[in-house]
């Protein structure tokens, strides 16, 4: 079952172009890296999928369900806005900057979306925040505010948050750019954990071991295109493109 | 003054500063939520919307409080032909005047809120109202606490202007016995009903200020 389905997107801000036609699929199950350097497109392409930036043109399904379809002169149609807030319930983001909301405490930020969006009982609601939080290391924190929290637990609240919507593919944003090195350990636990639970993720990285650890695909991006798309040792240990091969070589330099 | 006469004086000034209290709590009744619905107005992509709320944003923020009373009392009873009763033109131009300045305020603080906390709403499918009572309405409150407490104690001053277009609020019943004691108690003995006045409005601010001090 392909959960995600996009197609030849585009995106431009202004004069720039920043995603230049790109295409993929996600099965159901697949975990998919996306490396590339800064200014790559990575990240809009994410803000694109999950409905936080427009797209210009191509199409993007979740399963069955249509987002954006472009017409025969190439201009994008979204969905109405009632098939769009289905959409919204198939994925979640973890966002590089947690986003956590300040004023609720860790259990209030997991269960506010499936009590209030999703509509379940409070009761209900509680129970899997705190089995979502005990699951990703917080048990013992669900009553302390965000500001409370190290770095590494605000972004493992924020994945409990995500997961608490039970989307069918979660996408992360550069989770542990914002983090201390030595925090971004805990954070790739959690995600491995997910993927062994068969989780569909997308997962914009810069942390090359890992991509070829937890990946099933890697895809590097480059300029708004795809420059090469495999599995994560075709694209990190033997790159065909030479583009991916010099921004490798910048990692493999840091690692010595 | 006798003893007696201070007595009946400061039972008149607690009487007329219940006039100001008045004005006070209805100007903020209306202001308040006004000065949101101007913000979103203030904030809109539609030039159709925002500038016009711009041109009434400079034009109550940059002419006297004073000229504004006597506009809102006069200009409706020539208009009209029934003049506009004394208080409620007072509430009127209070109401307006300060709805401005509580605009920019809000829009100050709803600016500060970083864009993440939106897209995090939006991500997971609040709707654009519970986003925005619910998410980011409650930590604007917390932003704006210091702004709005300065708006309210000066509001609290403010309310004596409102004898210009001869409403008896506290000040004017003090002017008058000053001038007919030939003594400048009276004055003073208002300026510390003010100060009780204001003492309570800047606790109250800090009690809520602690009360939202539970998260950063």
């Amino acid at each position: 079952m392909q959960v995600l389905k996009a197609n030849n997107i585009c995106k431009s801000f202004e004069s720039l172009k920043v995603l230049e036609g790109i295409s993929f699929n996600v099965n159901k199950g697949d975990v998919l890296s996306i490396i590339g350097p800064s200014g790559s497109g990575k990240s809009t392409l994410l803000r694109c999928a999950t409905l936080l930036e427009r797209v210009d043109g191509g199409s993007i399904h979740y399963d069955d369900l249509c987002m954006v379809n472009s017409d025969k002169g190439g201009k994008p149609v979204y969905a109405s806005a009632e098939v769009l807030k289905q959409i919204r319930r198939r994925f979640g983001l973890v966002f590089q900057n947690f986003n956590l909301f300040p004023h609720f405490s860790v259990l209030r930020n997991v269960t506010e979306a499936p009590v209030r969006v999703a509509g379940i009982s409070y009761a209900q609601a509680r129970k899997e925040g705190l089995s979502l939080l005990e699951k990703v290391g917080l048990g013992d924190k669900f009553d302390a505010y965000p500001y409370q929290l190290s770095g590494g637990q605000q972004q493992r609240a924020a994945i409990a948050r995500a997961l608490a919507m039970n989307p069918d593919i979660l996408f992360f944003d550069e989770p542990t750019s914002a983090l201390d090195p030595e925090l971004t350990g805990e954070i790739l636990k959690v995600i491995r954990d997910l993927a062994k639970e068969n989780m569909t993720m997308v997962i914009v990285t810069h942390e090359m071991h890992f991509a070829r650890d937890v990946s099933d695909r890697v895809i590097f991006m480059d300029n708004g295109l795809i420059v090469e798309e495999g599995s994560p040792d075709t694209v990190l240990v033997n790159p065909q493109n030479d583009r991916t091969r010099a921004f490798l070589q910048r990692f493999t330099d840091e690692d010595s | 003054m006798s003893a007696e006469k201070v007595w009946s004086l400061f039972q008149q000034l607690s009487v007329a500063s219940l006039v100001t209290m008045q004005v006070f709590f209805l100007t903020l009744l209306f202001a308040l939520p006004l000065g949101l619905l101007v913000c979103y107005g203030r904030m809109s992509r539609f030039a159709l919307i925002s500038y016009p709320i711009r041109i009434y944003l400079l034009v109550m923020r940059g002419t006297p409080l004073i000229l504004q009373l006597l506009f809102f009392y006069f200009v409706p009873s020539l208009l009209l032909d029934i003049p506009l009763p004394r208080f409620w033109a007072a509430i009127l131009a209070f109401s307006l005047n300060y709805a401005a300045y509580f605009s920019e305020i809000y829009r100050g603080g709803i600016e500060g809120i970083p864009k993440g906390q939106f897209e995090a709403a939006s991500v997971l499918g609040f709707t654009r109202s519970r986003t925005f009572f619910h998410i980011i309405f409650p930590q604007v409150i917390k932003r704006i606490l210091p702004a709005m407490g300065n708006e309210f104690m000066t509001l609290v001053k403010d309310t004596a202007l409102a004898q210009t277009i001869g409403v008896m609020e506290m000040f004017r019943i003090a002017q008058t016995a000053s001038s007919r004691e030939f003594s400048i108690l009276p004055i003073v003995i208002a300026g510390g009903f003010y100060l009780l006045m204001n003492g309570i409005v800047s606790k109250a601010f800090s009690i809520a200020e602690k009360q939202l001090n539970y998260y950063k």
